[in-house]
């Protein structure tokens, strides 16, 4: 399960809108979750997002998303700077339901969670979260609380 | 010669969440083998089965991604820090872009 804030459910949300029609994309930092450093069952917390310009060119936005290496090197060493750890990716999916593609399958990485908006015809509607199973074969959805 | 190669979290469950290690090495392809060596299951995340690195692995040599500098063949100094970064990528079904 993930914990998000309100105020980064409706940053993500807003992040969907405005990159409409095209894929926002960034990242999730929070403290590394439980003394074990997590496993597929952990609660983690949401602590900081980092918005990213989606590094796909020109149309190629509407339906990918990728993440320049040097933007993550930098907010890897920002998470570190602040005693966080990158715990997953954001973005969205413009005119599509709130499910990873087979696309997002072959690209994931264990250990993260991957949160997913549906933004239909410029409004954020569905949020989820998955996380990649140990054999890489699938999704699994995880539960997202957002306290309030 | 002596580096220090930084493991992002989502591998660090393959390296008993060791986020920093000192490993020998001349090149980038020597460490990543020494890597292997003492962590052998965070191999497959790496390389492919013909031996190159996975689409979704990219190494940098302080800021400089080695795809600019001669990949695995980088020289590597000592006490230098190399960066083990995921490419972060995915999207929506279908096409990239529509047509
Ligand atoms: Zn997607």
């Amino acid at each position: 399960m993930i914990i998000l804030p309100a105020d980064m459910d409706a940053l993500i949300r807003s992040e969907g809108e405005r990159a409409y029609p095209y894929e926002c994309c960034g990242l999730i930092l929070g403290p590394l979750p439980g003394p074990s450093g997590g496993g597929p069952g952990d609660v983690r917390r949401a602590a900081r997002l980092v918005p990213l310009e989606n590094a796909r060119e020109g149309e190629k936005r509407r339906r990918r998303f990728h993440i320049d290496p040097l933007d993550f090197l930098r907010a890897e060493r920002e998470a570190v700077s602040a005693g966080l750890e990158i715990l997953g990716v954001y973005h969205s999916h413009p005119d599509h339901p709130a499910r990873p593609s087979d696309h997002d399958l072959r690209q994931a990485l264990p250990f993260y969670s991957y949160v997913i908006v549906a933004v239909e015809k410029g409004r954020a509607r569905e949020l989820t979260s998955w996380r990649l199973s140990a054999d890489r074969a699938t999704f699994g959805e995880e539960g997202v609380e957002i306290p309030g | 010669m002596a580096a220090n190669l930084l493991v992002p979290t989502a591998l660090r469950g393959f390296t008993d969440r060791q986020a920093e290690i000192a490993l020998e090495g001349g090149t980038v392809g020597a460490l990543l083998q020494a890597l292997v060596a003492r962590y052998p299951d965070i191999g497959p995340h790496l390389f492919d089965e013909q031996g190159g690195l996975r689409g979704f692995v990219n190494v940098f040599v302080g800021e400089a991604n080695i795809k600019g500098t001669g990949g695995l063949d980088t020289p590597v100094g000592d006490g230098a820090t190399v960066m083990v970064v995921p490419a972060i990528a995915g999207g929506a079904p279908g096409q990239a872009a529509p047509r």
